[in-house]
């Protein structure tokens, strides 16, 4: 008698089964969880946190916030960060303050973790929501942060 | 003599199959010698080290800080709770007294990465014995834990979110509200995971008595999470030595003592059931405070070995450092839940033909890079 | 003697007017197998483009949809990629066989396309043992699997080529036997003569009720069986064995085993509709005075059955071998042939319903 109360309970839960698919084809319209990705590019917003790629921000006088102090490159566990710098004379005190000549940064390395952003004690530097950072030639990953002609914005300090 | 003639003459032959490195059902790059007779599997040798990137030894060369990070790349499924794991290492190794407020963001975490985790192995399994559909299924719901993750970590699948002493910022303010939703969301979804596949006929004779580990044997390999749970071996980390707020919620350790393919299938289905009743414990009361303690910018751990195991997606992870006093560790090994019950593998799967290997190593839920670090 | 070929009457007649007998008789058949070739083409690429569609959203995706209106085009642009691929050539394998066997598996199913009826008379080749004749045909299929997994020389492809072996042997004989379960209500083998059958007393799912159920289910388990889908398409079960009997054929090659695939689901989508859902039939005879939109019931009927096979395909999770095997002679076997009997008592005691 087992034999076909087996037929009758298999029968009845490949049914069930058919039952819950049926219901997700029969509704595809609403359900369909996919988007439709190079069409929605200009509308896609990604999360404020989102970690895209590190950019340093400028003002509108084309001054940043990077003191050159060199914590970032410390905390990146990769090596994804270069800051190639120089000591200038500043005109007000007249003492040597350390500026920065090029802040590199090699997104094709940059795991995301975060960790120079948390480090940096000036904020010079955060995350972009770039997505689809993909590029046909690698070089066009190793970027120059600071923009050419940049300088220190006036008051912010290295804390000593 | 007559003997001999027929063995000669119905003489059946033992052939090798390489499954893997490159192999649908191998999950990443993990080869598998098998020996098979017609079907039925007479040997399986496992061989790693084709996503070997010396993780262990990394962490010798880096900060405290810049380990946590790598142990993303080992249980990617996890990586949450991999990051937990070496935080509470070297706070305990340091002494720090951890907020309130971010053991319970950190369990919280911790149980969403469970279930994120689950669902795609649930999909996976379906995927694995045939179903194709279920993938989706269960990639629908998981999008929807990404997307909490996304908003508050800033990545979905590597998130680095904890640091020695905390977390690396505060939780995003839309966190509770948009966890409620997939929780809410979430208990509507999972009875269907049921219907689908659990209660269906033909995944239930695929899986039922297929690849026995008995308690003995679970103990013996050294298995652990809910491959361990399924053969009787009581062994959540959770329950046993609760770490962050876990001594704080009531929930039931998923345990049975069948032990075959799809006893382990149920243990992850009820543990996704333990996970929603844990967020639904705490999310409402998350204690205010800081979201972290201040430590030193270079980290020193003081001479001596610490190890801490905590309770991952699929099963005991293990740090052990030893310090030797600088700013990073003398030797580091974790002791991955993967390489342990993959080691099991063979006892299950001797024996049994070539559609149950799959099935086993389904609900092995193997993470390659887990295995080989 | 039935006409072989009377496909549509005038062109018949217009040929054998315009020349003699035996040229006539060629030509005619070169149309006909230009036709069938151009049907088996366009059907198996709108199919493939229908599996997907479906699946997409079974799986709530959208499909392809970006290639011509609603992605309509998406397979014809395949197809082209599939010719322009290379062919890959086996070191080692059987080179004589290994090209030999997707050709059988093609000609397999045109040949069982060959007797399918259309509508009232739009029928290349009805011959007095039309049903018989597709059973016959459509396991030619599998030589071409087991060739193409053994010739191969890939241990992936043998194990999937003797699992298609063991598979066919076992599920033909339930094809074979619920057919012949409505071939008791039917009285003949002739496809045309079942039809005319059931224009009478109604079609055979309602004429033989329970026992005709019966016959249905079982038919389409085996018949999802016999063309080697999910939930028992160990064949090529991609998780357990890559690709299956097709893993070493590569570009226009694999589109063969491809496109027949789909083709034999028509197929067997076809036969199902002769023998339970009356073929062309209209319900309730709404439409008997037209019989060009015979071809239209004809298809609807197809496609539906087509449409379930899908809904298992993504629905089910496969089965394994030896489970394949306990289902076929422990349970369809022995229930297919207690309901033929069941029918032939029916049959003997006038019990059918008609109207």
């Amino acid at each position: 008698m087992s034999y076909f109360s087996d037929i009758y309970n298999g029968v009845k839960t490949l049914l069930t089964g058919m039952s819950v698919t049926g219901k997700y084809f029969f509704n595809a319209r609403k359900e369909i969880i996919t988007q439709q990705f190079p069409d929605n590019r200009a509308t896609l917003k990604m999360f404020d946190r989102f970690r895209g790629e590190v950019v340093m921000p400028h003002d509108e006088n084309n001054e940043h916030r990077c003191t050159g102090c060199q914590k970032c490159e410390l905390a990146c566990p990769n090596g994804t960060i270069e800051i190639i710098w120089d000591r200038v004379v500043d005109e007000e005190t007249g003492k040597k303050i350390k500026v920065i000549d090029k802040h590199i940064y090699h997104l094709s390395m940059c795991t995301m973790c975060g960790l120079c952003i948390e480090a940096c004690p000036t904020d010079a530097i955060k995350w972009s929501q770039n997505f689809s950072n993909s590029s046909y030639d690698r070089t066009q990953l190793t970027k120059v942060l600071n923009k050419p002609g940049s300088k220190i914005m006036p008051g912010v300090k290295d804390k000593e | 003599m007559t003997t001999t003639i027929e063995t000669n003459t119905f003489k059946s032959e033992e052939y090798f199959i390489n499954m893997g490195p490159q192999h649908p059902a191998t999950h990443g790059v993990l080869r598998l010698l098998l020996t098979i007779d017609g079907e039925i599997i007479k040997n399986v040798e496992p061989d790693l080290g084709y996503i070997h990137r010396s993780i262990e030894k990394m962490c010798e060369r880096d900060s405290y800080q810049q380990i946590v990070h790598l142990t993303d790349r080992m249980d990617y499924l996890s990586s949450h709770i991999n990051n937990e794991a070496v935080c509470l290492t070297v706070e305990n190794a340091l002494g720090l007294e951890i907020p309130e407020r971010v053991k319970v963001i950190r369990t919280i975490l911790a149980e969403l990465t469970r279930l994120a985790s689950h669902q795609l192995w649930w999909g996976v399994m379906g995927m694995d014995v045939g179903a194709l559909t279920t993938y989706f299924y269960g990639f629908r719901d998981r999008e929807l834990i990404n997307d909490i993750f996304e908003e508050t970590c800033g990545a979905r699948l590597t998130m680095n979110y904890n640091i020695p002493g905390g977390l690396m910022f505060d939780i995003h303010p839309n966190f509770v509200k948009r966890t409620k939703d997939f929780i809410a969301h979430f208990k509507t979804k999972l009875p269907e995971y049921d219907t689908l596949l659990t209660g269906n006929v033909i995944f239930q004779k695929r899986t039922q008595g297929v690849g026995i580990l008995t308690k003995e044997d679970a103990i013996s390999f050294g298995t652990t999470g809910p491959v361990a749970r399924a053969s009787g071996f009581s062994c959540d980390i959770r329950k046993h030595h609760p770490y962050s707020a876990y001594d704080r919620v009531q929930f039931n350790e998923a345990i049975s003592t069948v032990g075959d393919t799809f006893t382990r299938y149920q243990m992850r289905i009820q543990e996704m059931w333990e996970s929603i009743s844990i967020i639904d414990q705490l999310i409402d009361n998350i204690p205010d405070g800081d979201f972290k303690v201040a430590t030193n910018a270079v980290i020193k751990l003081p001479k001596g070995e610490f190890y801490q195991k905590v309770e991952t997606a699929r099963g005991e992870l293990g740090v052990f450092i030893v310090s030797d006093g600088k700013k990073s560790p003398y030797r580091m090994k974790f002791r991955s839940p993967g390489f342990s019950n993959l080691s099991a593998l063979k006892k299950m799967a001797v024996g049994s033909k070539l559609g149950d290997l799959v099935a086993i190593m389904a609900t092995l839920d193997i993470v390659v890079p887990d295995i080989d670090r | 003697m039935n006409l072989p070929l009377s496909i549509t009457k005038n062109i018949h007649d217009w040929l054998f007017e315009l020349m003699s007998a035996p040229i006539a008789a060629v030509v005619e058949m070169v149309l006909i197998a230009v036709a069938f070739l151009g049907f088996f083409a366009l059907a198996g690429l709108l199919l493939v483009y229908m599996e997907r569609r479906i699946a997409a959203f079974f799986q709530l995706r959208l499909g392809p949809n970006r290639v011509g209106p609603q992605g309509l085009f998406q397979t014809i642009a395949d197809a082209l990629k599939l010719v322009s691929k290379e062919l890959v050539v086996i070191d080692k394998a059987d080179k004589f066989l290994y090209n030999l066997a997707p050709y059988f598996v093609i000609v397999a199913s045109l040949m069982a396309l060959s007797v399918l009826p259309f509508s009232q008379e739009f029928h290349a080749f009805d011959i007095n043992i039309g049903v018989f004749f597709l059973l016959a045909v459509s396991s030619i299929g599998v030589i071409g699997i087991l060739l193409g997994g053994w010739a191969s020389n890939n241990k992936y492809a043998l194990i999937g080529a003797m699992r298609s072996g063991l598979q066919t042997i076992s599920y033909e004989l339930s094809v074979g036997l619920s057919i012949l379960t409505i071939v008791l209500l039917a009285g003949s083998l002739q496809i045309s003569e079942i039809i005319a059958v059931q224009q009478k007393g109604g079609w055979f799912i309602i004429q033989g009720h329970i026992p005709a159920f019966i016959a249905f289910m079982i038919f389409m388990i085996a018949g999802t069986a016999e063309t080697n889908r999910a939930p028992f398409d160990l064949v090529e079960a991609e998780s357990e064995l890559g690709a299956g009997f097709h893993t070493e054929y590569s570009g226009m090659k694999f589109a063969y085993f491809f496109l027949a695939e789909f083709i034999n689901m028509f197929i067997i989508a076809a036969i199902g509709t002769i023998l339970f859902f009356g073929g062309w039939l209209s319900p309730f005879g709404i439409t008997e005075s037209i019989p060009l939109l015979g071809v239209m019931w004809f298809m609807l009927k197809v496609l539906g059955l087509v449409f379930l096979m899908m809904w298992f395909r993504w629905t089910f999770p496969r089965l394994r071998v030896d489970q394949l095997l306990t289902l076929e002679w422990k349970y369809l076997l022995p229930i297919n042939l207690f309901n033929i009997v069941f029918m032939a008592v029916i049959v003997w005691l006038g019990l059918t319903i008609n109207f």
